[in-house]
């Protein structure tokens, strides 16, 4: 019997450092480990470089001061195309960038995965990605076709977050919904690798959730399990749930209010767990429904 | 199903015509618009004159058959599985051909949606570069700008998402073979860039604009081929939408008007 690699947030939270680099899985505001980047907004690391797909989980590391530099393809909330207070960290200048090509910034991925320094591509070249960013070089091929190429590096991540629809206590991990995205490669890329979960189930009832391409996540690449049932909320993870749109569209007003902004952060930040969170959600929902 | 083909074809429903347009000779291409009426656009071409189109839902299926934007639980046949990663090995394999978004566009087609005022601390961030830089140099783009205003056709652009003919002119060759930009299809008019310095050109206007009106909107000098221009000195105006075009648009692909949301009759 392999390890049981289950971890409670918190000591997930403990293994990190302030500085460090991590990479967030997930895409916009779709299956995001948020309540892994709720737990890090409780403590007091700070300075961070985060990696993503950016959507809430960037906005709010924004908001709440974490970010020292944000590496990323894009930061949206899908039905909100911009995420809102990355768009006023953007404009107050908070924050360094790294903003990439979204598939230059796949290959950043793939390159940290294979221990590669980098990998090629044409996507950049012309357009003001390679002056935005003055640390990206190109390279030319040796072959006879000479050409040059951006040479995308690969990200460093310390570590990564991935949250999937069902996990074994070892660390294998399974996704239900339309798209792995590249979860896969923040876990291989990363040096550790914690996956939160709508829910532990014994491995041998994994074919009983879906087919084997689903179990796309392996203990190979992860280092610790938690259970957090609606652990993306507010963000989609189908077919568990759908996104909390009124939930979102409330959290992106926050942006353009002081006072709306610290409510928010002392009802749904400022909690203990994750268990609290989902009480002060649920308190909230009733309110607006009664 | 009551929708009134007999009234006139409106803009917004003009503007789709030339979106489908864009598309009508990538057979076997994925056709990926990005917004309603580039949306409703390259449904209608695949519904018409483009069947061997390839459509995205959006979210990680190729779909066939016809389907309305706008519903997301419209039924739909799924005939292939593209999670976003297949997506971008689609786009650096060249078979896809996009019709995205512009906040600005200039002369060369070089295209920003990602920041105004610079990139350091910008003004006001927009969507950020997206795919764009790699959409350019890997496959056919077209753009659509609902707003054709001096704001939005500018002399240059504060930021190059999708680089436009003169960027890739400074790249040079090879790496600037698989570029192209198609059309740019606005609530004006169509243009494109079969030009001999790749120049922006006035492909035709949309009825009822004149080149006055486009003129004072663009803040740039658009080309005009004079070999196009017929007996009456007039400009080569986009063509109307059929009527089966028309029973399309308003019966099928976009039963709920979600057109006239993006550009206002």
């Amino acid at each position: 019997m392999s390890r049981d690699k289950r971890m409670t947030e918190e000591e997930i939270i403990g293994e990190l450092r302030s500085g460090m680099t991590i990479g967030i899985g997930g895409w916009g505001s779709r299956r995001k480990p948020m309540s892994l980047v709720r737990a890090l907004l409780r403590s007091d690391i700070c300075d961070l470089t985060v990696v993503a797909y950016g959507g809430p989980d960037i906005g709010l590391l924004c908001a709440t001061g974490k970010v020292k530099k944000a590496i990323y393809g894009f930061v949206s909330l899908d039905s909100i195309p911009l995420e809102p207070h990355f768009r006023q960290a953007r404009q107050s200048g908070a924050i360094e960038v790294m903003e990439l090509d979204e598939g230059a910034f796949y290959l950043g991925l793939l390159a940290a995965a294979h221990r590669m320094p980098f990998y090629p591509t044409r996507a950049g070249l012309g357009s003001d990605m390679m002056a935005m960013n003055p640390e990206l070089r190109t390279i030319t091929s040796p072959y006879d076709d000479g050409e040059t190429l951006v040479a995308m590096p690969a990200f460093e991540l310390d570590a990564a977050f991935i949250h999937m629809n069902r996990a074994d206590t070892s660390g294998n991990g399974q996704f239900l919904g339309p798209d792995l995205y590249f979860d896969d490669l923040f876990a291989m890329a990363a040096k550790k690798t914690y996956m939160s979960t709508e829910k532990i189930i014994p491995t041998e009832d994994f074919l009983t959730q879906g087919p084997p391409h689903t179990l796309r996540i392996s203990r190979i690449f992860v280092d610790g399990v938690v259970e957090a049932p609606q652990g993306a909320h507010f963000c989609e993870c189908p077919p568990d749930y759908e996104r909390d749109e009124a939930f979102q569209r409330m959290y992106a007003a926050t942006a353009k209010d002081g006072d709306a902004w610290e409510e928010f952060r002392g009802r749904f930040l400022e909690v203990a767990s994750h268990e609290e969170y989902l009480k002060a959600v649920a308190a909230y929902e009733a309110e607006i429904q009664g | 199903m009551t929708a009134d083909t007999t009234k006139a074809a409106s803009r917004v429903e003009v503007c789709i015509v030339a979106c489908a347009e864009a598309f009508r000779h990538d057979q076997d291409m994925l056709c990926n618009p990005i917004g309603n009426v580039p949306m409703i656009g390259g449904r209608l071409a695949r519904a018409t004159f483009a069947p061997d189109l390839v459509y995205t839902d959006a979210v990680s299926v190729l779909v066939a058959g016809e389907y309305p934007v706008g519903v997301p639980d419209a039924p739909k046949t799924v005939e292939s599985y593209t999670p976003y990663r297949t997506v971008f090995d689609i786009v650096w394999s060249g078979r896809r051909h996009v019709l995205m978004g512009a906040s600005q566009i200039d002369q060369w087609g070089n295209q920003n949606i990602a920041a105004i005022g610079g990139w350091d601390k910008p003004k006001a961030q927009l969507l950020g570069l997206r795919g764009a830089p790699g959409n350019l140099v890997n496959h056919p783009t077209s753009y659509w700008v609902p707003q054709h205003t001096t704001r939005s056709f500018v002399q240059k652009v504060d930021v190059v998402s999708g680089p436009g003919y003169d960027r890739m002119r400074e790249v040079g060759a090879p790496a600037n073979k698989f570029h192209e930009v198609c059309r740019v299809i606005s609530n004006l008019g169509v243009f494109d860039f079969d030009t001999p310095d790749r120049r922006m050109r006035i492909r035709s206007l949309h009825p009822g604009v004149t080149l006055e009106e486009v003129r004072d909107n663009t803040a740039f000098d658009l080309a005009i081929d004079k070999t196009a221009i017929d007996e009456t000195a007039r400009l080569p105006e986009s063509r109307l939408p059929t009527d089966e075009e028309l029973l399309l648009i308003r019966e099928v692909l976009d039963p709920n008007g979600l057109r006239d949301r993006e550009l206002p009759s």
